[in-house]
């Protein structure tokens, strides 16, 4: 079972009430996967799906992720290399579900009022805490709650469900 | 009951994740693993969670009997990726041995939820889509959860949750003239907001409760999860809400006789004022349906306001019923030919242009008032278009003028006639709020 170090990569900043309509857009559902990275975030900020790089962090305000279930939206993030998302607060079924896709997602007040756009974020998984090495900023975000910090160190729900086909087969 | 007196009483969210759990109580805060009584997956979703069961080598659900499949978003398929879809998802759900699927023309997945009594009660409830909070209008603990948790629900019948926080609503008196469920649900967009019910289960109670229909409850449930809701629970059987010794975060009381038509715009559904703020904003479309406000008594209440007038000219106006059987009452009771005979494009039953799919998406610079759950930049097609989301009376009213009108303004409301919200004797469940 992997476990769950530390990450650190470049902010990419966006405001509050970011929604499933700006992170998937529901007339692109069924078009074709790289058809459909093309417009992550694009009504937020045109340039992320182009300029986003593996390892990036996207930092917003509250409420991110707010709107429909569509499990697309943190997958696309991570489908374009973001490897975790830091925001002032998440909306509960975007936060359940990028933990079930294996993207860290933690919630952490004010944290998009202490990063800048480009800025490097550390953040450790397990405890929460987030710093701006550069500005000499450490943040205390919500712990992820054991069950889902178990589920991030399986990468995520598909494969714990190989192993409870494994059982039922038995 | 003097025995119990000062004694804790759990939240309806409390006693149903504890029972669903297995255990006597549960608190909030803490996380459980609970037993989940009723699964429900529509076309957007439902061959991706199955494709995923199949590659992990599932070879059987914990019980399909739980479980029920409605194709209503991409219906029909307007392109041969969601046909593609669509098919491997027949394909699974017959290799799953599920049942209970619901094919395209039966209705919004919701509504067909309620009316086929595929939910009961006290039950503990997920599905694939965010609208789920809609059966706590019958005391139903129902929440919307993505693809891979629902993959996990049907392989194993259970899945951990986080006990929420409650938050009590207590309604008192009725609704004037003009003003309706949703004026009631978007006041309390602005009212609570996400920022308080976030994770949280809100408890609606008092006596204004018995004033409202199950539509209209469905309504104000369907919208909860709008300010982050897990659950957005009415009372039902044997489900109380508003429990005296029961642990509330916040309260709320809201005189329903104070609300005046509320409307929601751009680009957010908390940004909501009162109708006159915004009245005169010109606009090129108008929708009618969806899960939020998309049933007979919605479309009763429409026609009611459209009936021997037309839309304004350059106006469309789209209506979706939310399913065939509100098809068929509006029909029967001549409300399809009003709207018809207003100039209003009437589709078949289904979710419409709500999610963004097809069916009435909006160009750069257009502007739609729907009755609707959001306005999010890029929800209706073009990331440049504006979306204010109302009652079916504003949304009626306002497709009449061409541009947002407050319903309680037009003549014939004022001019004696019997109060529209007032003629229904039946709701297109064939029974009254207390199911």
């Amino acid at each position: 079972m992997a476990g769950l170090p530390a990450i650190r990569g470049r902010a990419w900043l966006f405001g509050s009430g970011i929604s499933t309509d700006m992170l998937s857009p529901g007339q692109y559902v069924h078009h074709p996967m790289e058809e459909r990275l093309k417009h992550v975030l694009e009504s937020a900020r045109p340039e992320f799906a182009g300029g986003v790089k593996p390892g990036d962090i996207v930092v917003a305000g509250a409420n991110f992720g707010c709107g429909s279930s569509r499990e697309s939206a943190p997958q696309h993030l991570k489908d374009l290399g973001v490897v975790a998302v830091v925001a002032d607060s998440l909306a509960r079924i975007f936060s359940r579900n990028a933990i079930a896709i294996g993207l860290v997602a933690i919630a952490c007040p004010s944290i998009s009022e202490v990063v800048k756009d480009g800025d490097t974020v550390e953040i450790d998984v397990v405890s929460g805490m987030v710093s701006v090495g550069e500005r000499g900023i450490v943040l205390e975000g919500d712990r992820i709650p054991e069950p889902m910090l178990d589920v991030l160190r399986h990468g995520g729900i598909e494969p714990l469900l190989a192993s409870i086909a494994a059982e039922q087969n038995r | 009951m003097d025995n119990l007196a000062g004694s804790k009483q759990l939240t309806v969210a409390e006693e149903i994740l504890a029972r669903a759990a297995g255990r006597e109580e549960s608190s909030a805060g803490e996380y459980v693993v609970a037993q989940v009584d009723a699964m429900m997956m529509h076309d957007i979703f439902a061959a991706d969670v199955l494709s995923m069961l199949e590659r992990a080598g599932i070879q059987r659900l914990h019980d399909p009997s739980k479980v029920t499949v409605v194709f209503d978003h991409m219906i029909p398929p307007p392109s041969v990726s969601a046909a593609s879809h669509q098919a491997k998802a027949r394909e699974l759900i017959s290799h799953f041995g599920i049942d209970a699927f619901f094919e395209i023309g039966r209705g919004i997945c919701h509504q067909v939820m309620i009316e086929e009594r595929r939910v009961v009660p006290g039950q503990l409830v997920v599905a694939t889509d965010s609208h789920t909070t809609t059966y706590g209008a019958q005391g139903v603990a129902a929440t919307g959860i993505g693809s891979s948790e629902m993959a996990y629900a049907l392989a194993t019948g259970q899945l951990w949750f986080k006990v929420p926080e409650s938050v009590s609503v207590i309604l008192e008196g009725q609704f004037s003239y003009g003003v309706t469920a949703k004026d009631l649900i978007l006041y309390l967009m602005k009212a609570i907001g996400s920022a308080e019910a976030q994770y949280r289960s809100i408890e609606f109670g008092g006596p204004g409760v018995d004033e409202l229909s199950l539509a209209d409850r469905m309504t104000i449930s369907n919208m909860g999860v709008e300010i982050g809701a897990k659950f957005a629970v009415f009372p039902a059987d044997s489900i109380q809400t508003i429990r005296e010794n029961a642990g509330y975060v916040a309260s709320h009381t809201v005189s329903l006789r104070s609300l005046t038509p509320q409307v929601a715009v751009p680009h957010h559904v908390e940004n909501v004022v009162d109708v006159d703020e915004v009245a005169g904003t010109p606009l090129d479309q108008v929708f009618i349906g969806s899960c939020t406000n998309g049933r007979l008594e919605d479309l009763r209440q429409a026609a009611g306001i459209l009936e021997g007038k037309h839309i304004a000219k350059g106006l469309r106006l789209i209506v979706f019923p939310a399913s065939s059987q509100v098809m068929e009452a509006a029909a029967r009771e001549g409300i399809i030919e009003t709207l018809n005979k207003a100039g209003a494009y009437v589709g078949g039953p289904g979710c419409g242009p709500c999610f963004g799919g097809h069916l009435g998406l909006l160009a750069p610079g257009e502007r739609c008032l729907g009755t609707h759950n959001r306005n999010f930049r890029g929800r209706m097609g073009s990331a440049d278009a504006e979306i204010y989301l109302g009652s079916p009376m504003t949304a009626a009213a306002s497709a009449l003028a061409g541009a947002i009108t407050n319903p309680c303004q037009m003549d014939h409301i004022t001019s004696g006639r019997e109060p529209i919200g007032a003629v229904a004797t039946g709701d297109s469940l064939g029974r009254r709020g207390e199911a």
